[in-house]
């Protein structure tokens, strides 16, 4: 009886063998919802319908499938669902190193000799997508990782119906671990001040919900708060402990909110420093008016795109190489700006920000020429993605993360080259005294090329860095030498110390502002701030002492 | 000075700041009279017709030659390198730009009597307090002068005081410009953003489209430039002239014999600022727009790579740089569009390496090689081993 | 005294080389290309000018146009707005161009009109903007708000229920114009102002970390969110990876976008945006027979098979079809004679359906909305049911609600007022 069923239906164009999922079958067959269709047929549907006919078909399969069908939904979600043009196999397509496989969704079987071409996808739109993380969730309720169970209670905070608490429910009495006991009493609080009869059931809710940030939580209480008096739900009781809960949370989320401002403030200082900390170098140390600085940026995030082109399917692997391809690339560049052009200008700072900005045309006419006038793509590597996510309401963005540290990290590398290599002794000598140190053996023409390609080199580390969180495109490096000039400035010239401090201090009163006042005004009043405290004070917060200074 | 030793002075002296400028500018007045009257009295078709396009080319490149006058008179002869003037040339046209935007009157395509279009769409329901007056020329001219004026005796005062100097100057006055750019780029701020002010219909009465007020707008660009000259050359001769080339060479001697430098170099730039607002003014009538992107900080230090190509320290230099790079601009952008930043860039670096004293430099030079057994003039000595890699650079 | 004659002779110089000489007309119909090949919108419109060519390459095969060929007169206004009209009387007087095909920014479009209305010159603009304008000399081929905001708004409200709308635009005519339509449209929806978030940010906006954190906020009191975006080029990118960062999904919070087609998202990397939406006329993922040439065409065109096709090229298409129907049918290039012919002039879409010239100088033509997938195109999730006709005028903004446009006789007019009757401010034809 089984096998001529399997046989008919195999002869109805489902083409997978269904040996191993014949127990499957078997169970949705003896159900009586599978008198109307069986899950391979169901699976086969999908090919069929349109993005708004979809819906019911998911939840049909969901209903006979549960947890088999688990991977068949992660699958689609991912949006990587195809099916066989020629026989309509539906197929779930893995990314191995860059070879892609495919393999019948149902059976896991492989299915070799696909390219591309033979298949076509299965489009999933956001209402799929919604759809289908649900699901998901409801499936993992009884997921054996306490994790997912937990996420899974989670994301259905928003559609808590009379099934879900009911599954929710069931699930709580036999929940062992504590953080998913509170999610699912959460879950359970918010439907009992929702529907709950009592008053006193719903005293009990807002208790239950007080001291919690889901938003989720924090919608239905002040929900209640709210409530109009002559809403048909009102209790001046509940509402009262609403609104006093709410209160209490509100604090919290503002607290938080602070320091998220104060990350934000950070992480855009991050930035500034690391666009002006090449620049604490050639204009700082060696007093030289570095144009074409925002072109080695540039040039460092092109080198990453370049390296990323080379090595396609190792982008998670391609940054660690970009980042000493891009010193090697701007550093040798500077290298030869140095040589080929400010060498000759020694001692007239101003010619030499003309020259250096003719050199910055240049370069940038240049990548248009070679590289393309439009803006090239560059990945983001799977492990800097995403969110560090430490309570409801503040988390920190990873590549955020990943780049302040980052930036410290140069900074600090640079502080100890100064300090403790031989180069930066000579460096530190030519720009205190540069005939003593020229009557002291050091070649001084040859620490100002090393110095310029330092400081260029790392300027093109920086734009490794920059390239994860902006456009790419031969306009990259001028939107930020305005900014780093302010920065050095502020910092005081010749101060790799000031030059963090003004980094930073001007990040996080930018972010401080900009819900004030607006991005634009934000930015405005810092740069007409800076202009004043240069009036105040002209060599920056942290004057160079001594003779050099003047 | 008096007036007969001014005139003597602008034909005859040497080795005075500024060289002679009165033969340079009869030419110009010349040139640009007899291309008005092509304009105006030749047919269209006759092989010595001058288009129209021609005319507001040229003066659009006057405009920038009077505002290429304005830096070269604080860089050359004071070392003020300003990144910022593109600040007060906008300031100046935005003054002149809300006057003609209130000539429009009623003409708009909205028909507001009050309001500018821009301010209807936007649902503005009143003119801001700083638009008040504006329809009033002389309220407008006075603007003109007035706010750039201002701006740059403000920011001179507080710079100059604090002996801001060299470098930063430079990169304040680009903050300047920059922070500018950003404010107006703002529609609240009521200049009308982005797009800012356009569409303008008549100047006075007369209608900006017709030919011959045109020619007017051109005739008179080019006779404030001549009187900027003039008045520069002037100013750099007279005593106050002096010091500022002492400044320019040491600002600390000067110092210390007992000028207050800074009162000098304000004044300055509030004179150079006021050149370049009036630069900006008759630019706007002309070219038919203002906007923000004229106070982008890269138009400002293209104006100071004019004064370098033509020499700075020499008048006449500003002039000649900014009309030339200009029609090299107009010229190559047309020929190889994608080639003209490679050129322009190359300017840049060969200029300064090579034509440290721009191209009345290389001509005082080449003269001097000709003329053989007269004795080298001061100051051109130094860079007479140069020379034949000037011969190569330019 | 030599040095007098250098300066005479380099001024001279000057002044007579601009001396224009007319060309004798010859016998090709000139083609102006006013596109910016240089600075910081060479990104977009160097693919506009390719179109041009290509169109005129086309053309030039089939034999020309009135027994003629065409010939293209390529300049580059650099993305700096006063060359933009400096460059179209260059076209104009000194090329003797029939017509132009340009402009990409609404300044750049500003900057051209007063100069085009002077010379009487013939202009196509083929990029969505804000409306609010009617030329005789210009036609509009690109959207105008009610052809992509509005019904994108609509699709929002009705098929994804999405009651909290967030208006995010960067600081300049066209969001600020679109956002107040888009206002006053839900409002008059029932939607409450506090429902309502509008946030501009300036060109190149790299830093989002604040705003997406508040559009995060703004998203989570418990109400079906969505950003309408009208941020410009540049910005985009930094921006959905900061959404993407701060793990706000399509999903949860989806944004539509206006000024995001298949060409910037070819310099995107396109994981964070699966599933965001754009709304266009154009996609380049739609099947049809006349899409799938013009694409082919222009893979060959450009030498390059990766090379992507987006709306404002379909917008150009059309123009330049219209154009040439036009002048064909009045049998010269004559600027009024085949500005009459234009109206009325039908070509087909790429997207199926015909799209028709209306008396305004705007175009009736589909409108989808597609969602972004990972390859860098879009999937179309809806679309209109017939045309929209363009309106220059929108019907929401208080300034604007009477106007109308028609350059038919009798009105003739672009900002005709329907209440009072009469054309009023300038551009009312003489």
């Amino acid at each position: 009886m089984k096998q001529i069923l399997c046989i008919s239906l195999w002869l109805m164009g489902c083409l997978m063998p269904a040996v191993s999922y014949s127990e499957t079958l078997t169970d949705a067959l003896e159900s009586p919802a599978a008198t109307t269709r069986t899950v391979p047929e169901l699976v086969q549907e999908l090919t069929e319908k349109s993005l708004t006919q979809a819906v019911p078909v998911l939840e049909a399969l969901e209903q006979q499938g549960g947890e088999e069908m688990l991977p068949l939904f992660r699958t689609m979600l991912n949006g990587d669902l195809y099916y066989v043009k020629d026989t309509s196999q539906v197929v779930g397509k893995t990314d191995t190193a860059g070879e892609e496989s495919y393999a019948d969704i149902l059976t896991k079987a492989a299915v070799t000799g696909l390219g591309s071409r033979d298949v076509k996808k299965i489009r999933v739109n956001n209402t799929l997508r919604s759809y289908l993380r649900n699901a998901i969730a409801r499936i993992q309720l009884s997921s054996a990782n306490p994790h997912s169970r937990e996420q899974a209670v989670l994301s259905l905070l928003s559609e808590l119906d009379n099934d879900t608490v009911g599954q929710i429910r069931e699930a709580r009495a036999n929940e062992s671990v504590e953080e998913v006991q509170q999610a699912m009493d959460l879950a359970l609080a918010m439907y009992a001040l929702d529907q709950g009869s009592s008053d006193i059931e719903k005293l009990d809710a807002v208790e239950g919900l007080a001291g919690s940030l889901q938003p989720e939580a924090r919608n239905m209480l002040r929900k209640y708060a709210e409530m109009e008096p002559d809403h048909a739900d009102y209790s001046a009781r509940v509402s009262a402990a609403a609104a006093k809960a709410l209160e209490r949370i509100q604090e919290k989320v503002e607290f938080y909110g602070f320091i998220d401002q104060l990350f934000f403030g950070l992480s855009l200082g991050s930035v500034l420093l690391l666009a002006a900390i090449g620049l604490a170098i050639t204009f700082g140390v060696m007093g030289v008016i570095n144009m074409a600085h925002g072109e080695m940026i540039m040039l460092g995030a092109y080198t990453t795109y370049v390296i990323q082109q080379l090595m396609p399917n190792h982008i998670d692997l391609s940054i660690w190489i970009a980042i000493p391809a891009a010193f090697v690339v701007s550093g040798l560049v500077g290298v030869a700006i140095e040589r080929g052009v400010i060498r000759h200008l020694h001692g007239r700072p101003l010619e030499t920000l003309l020259a250096t900005f003719g050199i910055s045309l240049f370069l940038q006419q240049l990548v248009r020429t070679v590289i393309s006038p439009q803006n090239v793509p560059v990945s983001t590597p799977d492990w800097m993605a995403g969110t560090l996510q430490i309570n409801p309401v503040w988390s920190l963005t990873l590549n955020r993360l990943y780049i302040l540290a980052f930036a410290l990290l140069v900074f600090f590398a640079l502080l100890i080259i100064l300090k403790k290599t031989n180069l930066g002794l000579n460096v530190r000598a030519v720009s205190q005294n540069r005939a003593m140190a020229r009557a002291m053996g050091v070649r001084s023409d040859r620490v100002d090329a090393m110095t310029f390609g330092l400081g260029s080199g790392i300027a093109g580390i920086a734009g490794v860095a920059l390239s994860q969180l902006t456009n790419v495109g031969p306009n990259l490096g001028q939107s930020y030498i305005i900014d780093s000039f302010m920065v050095v400035v502020f910092g005081g010239v010749g101060n790799l110390w000031g030059t963090l401090v003004a980094a930073f201090s001007l990040g996080i009163a930018n972010k401080f502002l900009e819900p004030v006042t607006g991005a634009v005004l934000a930015s405005i009043l810092v740069l007409v701030f800076i202009i004043l405290f240069i009036q105040k004070r002209p060599k920056g917060l942290f004057p160079q002492k001594g003779r050099a200074a003047e | 000075m008096s007036t007969s030793g001014m005139l003597q002075s602008v034909f005859k002296d040497r080795g005075q700041p500024g060289g002679r400028v009165m033969p340079f500018v009869i030419i110009l007045l010349v040139v640009t009279v007899l291309a008005s009257a092509l304009n105006l009295l030749t047919p269209e078709g006759s092989a010595l017709h001058v288009s129209t396009y021609t005319i507001t080319l040229l003066g659009k490149y006057l405009c920038y030659a009077m505002l290429a006058l304005a830096v070269d008179v604080v860089w050359g002869y004071c070392g003020i390198l300003s990144l910022g003037h593109g600040a007060f040339f906008a300031l100046g046209g935005y003054a002149m730009g809300m006057y003609l935007m209130r000539q429009i009157g009623d003409r708009g395509v909205y028909g507001n009597p009050l309001l500018p279009d821009f301010m209807v769409f936007l649902d503005w329901q009143e003119l801001p307090w700083f638009w008040l007056g504006m329809d009033q020329f002389w309220v407008a001219m006075i603007m003109v002068l007035l706010v750039p004026g201002v701006l740059a005796y403000v920011f001179g005062f507080l710079a100059f005081r604090s002996r801001v100097t060299g470098v930063y100057l430079s990169i304040m006055t680009q903050a300047l410009t920059y922070a500018l750019m950003l404010a107006f780029f703002r529609n609240e701020m009521g200049f009308g953003g982005n797009n800012g002010l356009t569409d303008f219909k008549d100047i006075l009465g007369f209608d900006l489209q017709s030919d011959t007020t045109r020619i007017v707008l051109f005739l008179l660009t080019a006779g404030f430039l001549c009187a900027a000259l003039l008045t520069s050359h002037w100013i750099m001769n007279s005593r106050m002239g002096k010091v500022i080339l002492a400044v320019r060479d040491s600002e600390a001697r000067t110092r210390f014999i007992g000028y207050k430098t800074e009162t000098y170099k304000v004044w300055l730039f509030v004179y150079s600022a006021v050149i370049a607002a009036i630069a900006g003014a008759l630019y706007v009538p002309q070219v038919g727009i203002i906007n923000p992107g004229e106070f982008s900080p890269i138009n400002s230090i293209e104006v100071v790579i004019w004064v370098a190509v033509g020499g700075r320290g020499t008048l006449i230099g500003a002039v000649v740089g900014a009309l030339l790079v200009n029609y090299a601009k107009t010229r190559f952008t047309a020929i190889l569009p994608e080639g003209w930043l490679f050129m322009l860039g190359a300017l840049f670096v060969l200029v300064t390496l090579y034509l440290p004293k721009g191209l009345i430099g290389l001509y005082s030079q080449l003269k001097q090689q000709l003329g053989a057994g007269k004795p080298a003039a001061a100051g051109t000595g130094k860079s007479s081993s140069a020379a034949k890699t000037e011969g190569a650079g330019a | 005294m030599k040095f007098n004659k250098l300066f005479a002779g380099v001024t001279l110089a000057l002044g007579t080389s601009m001396i224009s000489f007319t060309a004798a007309a010859g016998d090709t119909i000139k083609v102006g290309v006013l596109h910016s090949l240089s600075g910081t919108m060479a990104i977009s419109e160097t693919t506009l000018k390719d179109t041009v060519l290509m169109m005129i390459d086309e053309q030039n095969k089939a034999g020309g146009l009135l027994g003629k060929k065409l010939e293209a007169v390529v300049v580059d206004p650099a993305s700096n707005w006063p060359l933009f009209a400096e460059k179209t009387r260059e076209l104009l007087t000194k090329d003797d161009v029939d017509v132009i095909f340009g402009c990409w920014t609404s300044v750049s479009r500003k900057s051209a009109l007063p100069v085009l209305e002077e010379l009487n010159g013939l202009m196509f603009y083929p990029v969505q903007y804000e409306g609010e304008e009617s030329s005789k000399n210009v036609f509009y081929t690109g959207a105008a708000p009610n052809q992509q905001a509005i019904p994108a708004v609509d699709y929002l409200m009705n098929d994804l229920g999405v009651e909290r709308w967030v208006l995010a635009g960067t600081d300049y005519v066209y969001p600020r114009t679109t956002n107040k339509i888009l206002e006053a449209y839900l409002k008059a929806k029932g939607v409450k102002p506090a429902d309502i978030m509008v946030n501009y940010t300036p060109f190149g906006h790299s830093d989002w970390q604040s705003i997406v954190s508040d559009i995060k906020k703004f998203g989570s009191k418990g109400k079906k969110t969505a950003v309408v975006s009208t941020i410009n080029g540049d910005a985009n990118v930094p921006f959905y990876k900061e959404l993407g960062n701060q793990g706000i999904s399509s999903e949860d919070i989806p944004v539509v976008a206006f000024s995001v087609g298949e060409e910037e998202l070819s310099g995107i990397d396109t994981k964070p945006l699966v599933g965001h939406l754009a709304a266009w006329n154009y996609f380049e993922s739609v099947d049809t027979a006349e899409n799938e040439k013009f694409i082919d065409t222009w893979h060959t065109f450009i030498k390059n098979d990766k090379r992507v096709t987006n709306d404002p090229m379909e917008a150009t298409y059309i123009g330049f079809k219209m154009w040439t129907q036009a002048v064909s049918q009045a049998g010269t290039t004559d600027v009024d004679k085949v500005e009459q012919a234009m109206i009325g002039q039908k070509v087909k879409n790429l997207t199926g359906g015909t799209a028709v010239m209306n008396k305004n100088h705007h175009l009736s033509k589909p409108v989808l909305i597609g969602e972004i997938q990972d390859d860098g195109q879009f999937e179309v999730v809806w679309e209109t049911d017939g045309v929209v006709p363009g309106d220059a005028w929108s019907d929401y903004l208080p300034g604007s609600k009477d106007l109308i446009s028609d350059w038919t006789a009798p009105i003739k007019c672009g900002n005709y007022n329907v209440k009072t009757k009469s054309c009023g401010g300038a551009m009312a034809a003489q």
